[in-house]
């Protein structure tokens, strides 16, 4: 059964359409790239997931659920900001979670952020754009969530970090869980992607795999991406 | 082992190839356990499902072989790694020929000048 699935789902602002009967479907196992251009609906998408918007119509399903406090326990949600309370040291904040989801790894967290030099003492304030991002990203992956649901999740971060973040990804794969990443920054994923889905004003213009792209089309998907959305 | 992939074929077909440089030039000896999809797909810097396909093709070929618990292994065929890298031989001395052919030499002046390169007296600046 698909762990997340969109059918038909239809937002809007005011009379500006975000989405307009978007349907999707991501199975568990996969790593799937939500590529499309800046203000395509990638983030109203990722909202309606976690039940901070709610659809005007049709229907978005996590798990066979509406997005809940059932559908929390099991997603874990990077937002496109950093979200992370400033006062909290970096060991608080394990703390915060450890407390706050049942699934949280707290020895996996610890490593990652000792790897990354993260000191435990630091507050999330005394800490740069950068590292905030990499802090907040540890948090979300050292949960053993069902669906992780990443809004940019690599875009202010240096590129040796990127590669770490990426692997990270990758060696926290779980056959039982789907990853969906919203980004730009498309040849830096491509290979740990399974799966790409492009949208654009609100609609799902492509969805396929990524090796079916490069297979049919004899480009990256990059160069499918600067090609279908060309300017 | 060095991973580099180009953009214009699937990522799968060029883990075959790079997992097959790597049997041929014995980086992955004759024999030996190969690591996990997972901890290969982390090496490489790709995803796990497309690693997997890659060596379930290499399995296919008889290049590697699994044992239900034990893991992934890799041949110990010598004949089947020779032809192997008569294979990938072949494949780069053609893309050499096509090359120098769209450069314009003939077969003969390729040879030659293959001769030359050998025998330490290669291209000099001023030849043409």
């Amino acid at each position: 059964m698909a762990i997340f699935e969109c059918s038909e789902l239809t937002k809007s602002y005011g009379r500006a359409s975000a989405l307009d009967h978007l349907s999707l479907t991501v199975e568990p196992g996969h790593i799937v790239g939500l590529l499309g251009p800046n203000g395509s609906g990638k983030t109203t998408l990722i909202k309606l997931a976690n039940g901070l918007l709610t659809p005007d119509s049709g229907a978005v399903l996590v798990d066979g659920r509406a997005p809940g406090a059932e559908t929390h326990s099991i997603v874990s949600y990077l937002p496109e900001r950093t979200c992370i309370p400033l006062w909290m040291s970096t060991r608080k904040l394990l703390d915060f979670y450890q407390d706050f989801y049942a699934d949280f790894r707290r020895e996996r967290a610890e490593e990652m952020l000792t790897h990354l030099n993260i000191r435990m003492d630091q507050t999330i304030r005394q800490m740069s754009k950068g590292t905030r991002e990499k802090v907040q990203l540890i948090m979300v992956m050292s949960r053993a969530a069902k669906l992780y649901l990443l809004d940019e999740p690599i875009g202010g971060v240096d590129p040796a970090t990127r590669d770490y973040i990426l692997n990270t990804i990758i060696g926290n794969y779980d056959p039982e869980a789907a990853v969906v990443i919203s980004t730009h920054l498309i040849a830096d994923v491509e290979q740990v992607l399974d799966e790409v889905i492009f949208i654009n004003q609100g609609q799902v213009v492509l969805q396929s795999s990524v090796d079916q792209i490069r297979e049919e089309k004899g480009m990256s998907v990059d160069a499918l991406f600067r090609e279908v959305f060309k300017c | 082992m060095k991973w580099q992939f180009s953009g214009d074929a699937p990522i799968y077909s060029q883990l075959i190839e790079q997992i097959k440089v790597g049997i041929v030039s014995g980086a992955f000896p004759p024999g030996e356990r190969l690591a996990s999809v997972r901890d290969l797909a982390v090496e490489a810097g790709v995803n796990p499902n497309t690693m997997q396909r890659a060596l379930t093709e290499l399995e296919r070929d008889g290049l590697v072989y699994s044992q239900r618990t034990a893991g992934r292994f890799v041949t110990e065929d010598t004949a089947m790694i020779e032809s192997a890298k008569r294979k990938l031989a072949d494949r780069q001395i053609q893309n050499f020929l096509m090359a120098m052919t769209r450069l314009g030499f003939e077969k003969e002046e390729i040879l030659t000048l293959v001769r030359r390169e050998n025998t330490g007296e290669g291209l000099k600046h001023g030849d043409f």
